[in-house]
């Protein structure tokens, strides 16, 4: 059978098929642990981050990941940027009666594989089939579990006046990328997303020392990150538009769409915050790092200010205060 | 703190810009598109230019001077259930008189967000059992892309494709503006986009009749800075012409193979503009010999020009499209209006000066 049917979903014969034929094998060998509707973890010391997202993306398949690499990335990177070492993971899968089966075990190679990358263990999982209409196509959720290790702190509560704001790459790549797949638009030259696990890299930064924070800028881009911690830390930041690192086809794709980078989504980038001692050694590990080598000191934290407000100083020395979206950004006419 | 460095010296354009004004009177200039009222209100550009050159947002964003008539029409259209509307981003917020596409689309409406004709064209061919209606929205940029559409709807032989034609022309409305003259006006940034389909000649009559020195800009800050440089060195030489900043994108003579597209399937007519009433040869309408692709005559949709329009008549988007007001002008802006309850389309488009007010200026 080459697409998926309710009655994969029935519990009966096909859903045990479907489970250990096509799903199981993919998962099964990563990890030594056997895959039960509940997993048994043994845990070290330390503190437990447990974290959950689901994934709901159109379209599925887009350059540079597909939905099962962005449901792994998601829920790593979110560990990853509490400061957590990601140790297991679940898949929940919701899939439309008459998905590919082909497609589904592309998607599910892709997530194990960055699983893998990351040395995370996908331990549990869920498999629902619902009629043709009621989803589309496929809904991923992933919940993660990690563990930070003893004294590692990153928090919002540790942001200090005249810390460094850094991101570790151009900004935007993966909204984007999205965008790219719609028929109509072309921005040329290789634009992907830049979905990808950051805990390796993370781990390199926490031994450096000197992170106060740190954050994924997933949806609502990095001025919705930012916001958000200075709100949290009541703080004010100053960034800086010329230091924030775009792709080309970034740059153009937004005056193409009448789009802002800065809320664009990303899946590969962190916002770190970090003690500006630190600057030239954690620059050096960020910029000797395939995920870092862009990476660039945006701006600082300024100030204390309750209200938490960020300031983009502009091109033209102008400083405006960044605002959260209002609802969805929407591509202009022309 | 290291910071990235970029080779573009935006102070010394600014420098040679205040040169120029210096010893000019007090000039107002309108920037006649929506994308450069974005820039420039991303930018900051009004803080740093001298105290005697004002910017003025005027009608350059097709949402914004899309009549409510107009809107209550396509989302009547959206509730027929046999109908797909197709419809660029911008339109999804805009508010009518009741409610918005959003709604109407989470209230079970056909409405998918297209990025070209293109993908509308392929939205009917895959949908045979429904009629797809493409919103053309939009100046002389956009027009000739839905006129493409509907010559490859006919030549497919696509039956279940139309057009609701709401697209209007950038200089009858200036036209308009100046023969109004409420509005003290001295020179004008000319669209980049709308002028790389028509050129520099339907400007012509700014310069020689009107002698307002015109400059056709692109859309970064850059070229915003070398357009003002040129437009007040016309001022400074008395002069008035059409000049061309946005080489890279305008020739003088346009693009005459989309103007022939646009002429085959268009022809002018008067049109109510949202803020102007009817300006005489400003719309586009779709020829009888393509009747079978416009959505007006397929679905009977109506254009009262002697409608009233009572939400215009509370809010001041008629005085702020005009120049006559800036945003933070209105009674409304930021209390009762804002981008998630807009109360006109101003507030609500990515080219709106109401939304670049609040989000860059205000």
């Amino acid at each position: 059978m080459d697409t998926i049917t309710l009655a994969h979903g029935s519990g009966g014969r096909l859903s045990r098929e479907l489970i250990e034929e096509i799903i199981y094998p993919i998962f099964n060998n990563n990890n030594g642990h056997e895959l039960y509707d509940s997993a048994l973890l043994p845990l070290k010391k330390g503190t437990i981050a447990m974290t959950t997202d689901s994934f709901v993306i159109s379209p599925i398949f887009f350059p540079g990941g597909n939905i099962g690499k962005l449901a792994a990335c998601g829920t790593i990177n979110d560990l990853a940027a509490a400061g957590a070492i990601p140790k297991y993971m679940s898949v929940g899968l919701i899939i439309e009666e008459g998905f590919l089966i082909k497609d589904l075990q592309e998607i599910l190679i892709s997530l194990y594989e960055t699983a893998v990358e990351a040395d995370v263990y996908v331990v549990t999982g869920d498999t629902k089939i619902v009629e043709r209409g009621s989803a589309d196509r496929i809904y991923i959720n992933t919940s993660g579990i990690g563990i930070v290790p003893e004294g590692a702190s990153v928090s919002p509560k540790n942001i200090n006046v005249d810390d460094l704001v850094i991101v570790n790459g151009t900004i935007g790549d993966h909204g984007m990328a999205i965008l790219s797949c719609r028929e109509g638009l072309s921005f040329g030259v290789n634009l992907k997303s830049d979905c990808t696990p950051l805990n390796g890299l993370v781990k390199e930064l926490l031994d450096v020392g000197g992170i106060s924070c740190m954050r994924d800028p997933t949806r609502g881009g990095l001025a919705s990150i930012l916001l958000e911690l200075a709100h949290q830390s009541g703080t004010k930041m100053e960034i800086c538009e010329k230091a924030i690192p775009l792709h080309p086809s970034v740059r153009a794709g937004c005056d193409m769409l009448g789009l802002d980078p800065l809320y664009l989504a990303n899946e590969g980038k962190l916002a770190i915050i970090a003690n500006p001692s630190k600057e030239e050694e954690i620059m050096r590990v960020l910029q000797s790092h395939p995920l870092g080598k862009n990476a660039q000191v945006i701006g600082r934290v300024a100030s204390r200010d309750l209200k938490g407000t960020v300031l983009l100083e502009t091109d033209l020395g102008v400083k405006r205060p960044l605002m959260l979206l209002e609802g969805e950004e929407l591509p202009r006419i022309c | 703190m290291k910071l990235h460095n970029t080779e573009r010296n935006y102070s010394e354009k600014l420098k040679d810009i205040e040169t120029l004004a210096r010893g000019l009177p007090a000039v107002s200039i309108m920037e006649i598109c929506g994308t450069h009222t974005m820039a420039i209100g991303r930018s900051g550009l009004r803080r740093v230019l001298p105290d005697n050159i004002r910017l003025i947002s005027g009608p350059g964003c097709p949402v914004c001077v899309t009549h409510d008539r107009e809107i209550d029409n396509y989302l009547e259209l959206a509730k027929d259930k046999r109908v797909i509307i197709a419809t660029f981003g911008d339109l999804l917020r805009v508010p009518g008189s009741k409610g918005t596409l959003n709604a109407a689309r989470s209230q079970g409406a056909g409405v998918v967000v297209v990025y070209s004709t293109l993908e509308a064209l392929r939205l009917a061919s895959n949908n045979p059992d429904h009629e797809v209606v493409f919103l053309g929205v939009g100046f002389e940029t956009t027009a000739p892309t839905a006129a493409l559409s509907i010559i490859q709807a006919k030549s497919q032989g696509l039956g279940n494709y139309s057009v609701y034609s709401m697209h209007k022309l950038v200089p009858p409305a200036l036209e308009a503006l100046l023969c109004d003259g409420s509005v003290k006006l001295d020179g004008f940034i000319c669209p980049g986009h709308v002028s790389t389909i028509i050129g520099t000649s339907p400007y012509t009559f700014v310069a020689e009749q009107y002698k307002k020195p015109c400059v056709i800009t692109g859309f970064e800050i850059h070229d915003i800075l070398d357009g003002l440089y040129l437009l007040l060195l016309q001022m400074r030489q008395n002069k008035a012409k059409i000049d061309i900043q946005y080489i890279r994108g305008v020739k003088p003579d346009g693009n005459p193979i989309a103007r022939k597209t646009m002429d085959t399937v268009f022809r002018t007519g008067d049109v109510l503009w949202r803020g102007f009433g009817v300006i005489p040869n400003s719309g586009l309408h779709i020829r009888e010999e393509y009747r079978d692709y416009d959505a007006s005559v397929k679905f009977g949709l109506a254009m009262d020009h002697h409608y009233i329009n009572e939400k215009e008549a509370i809010c001041s988007c008629g005085d702020i499209l005009k120049g006559l007001k800036t945003p933070n002008e209105c009674d409304l802006f930021k209390g009762l209006c804002t981008p998630l309850n807009p109360f006109g389309p101003c507030m609500v488009s990515t080219e709106g000066a109401c939304a670049a007010y609040y989000r860059y200026e205000a």
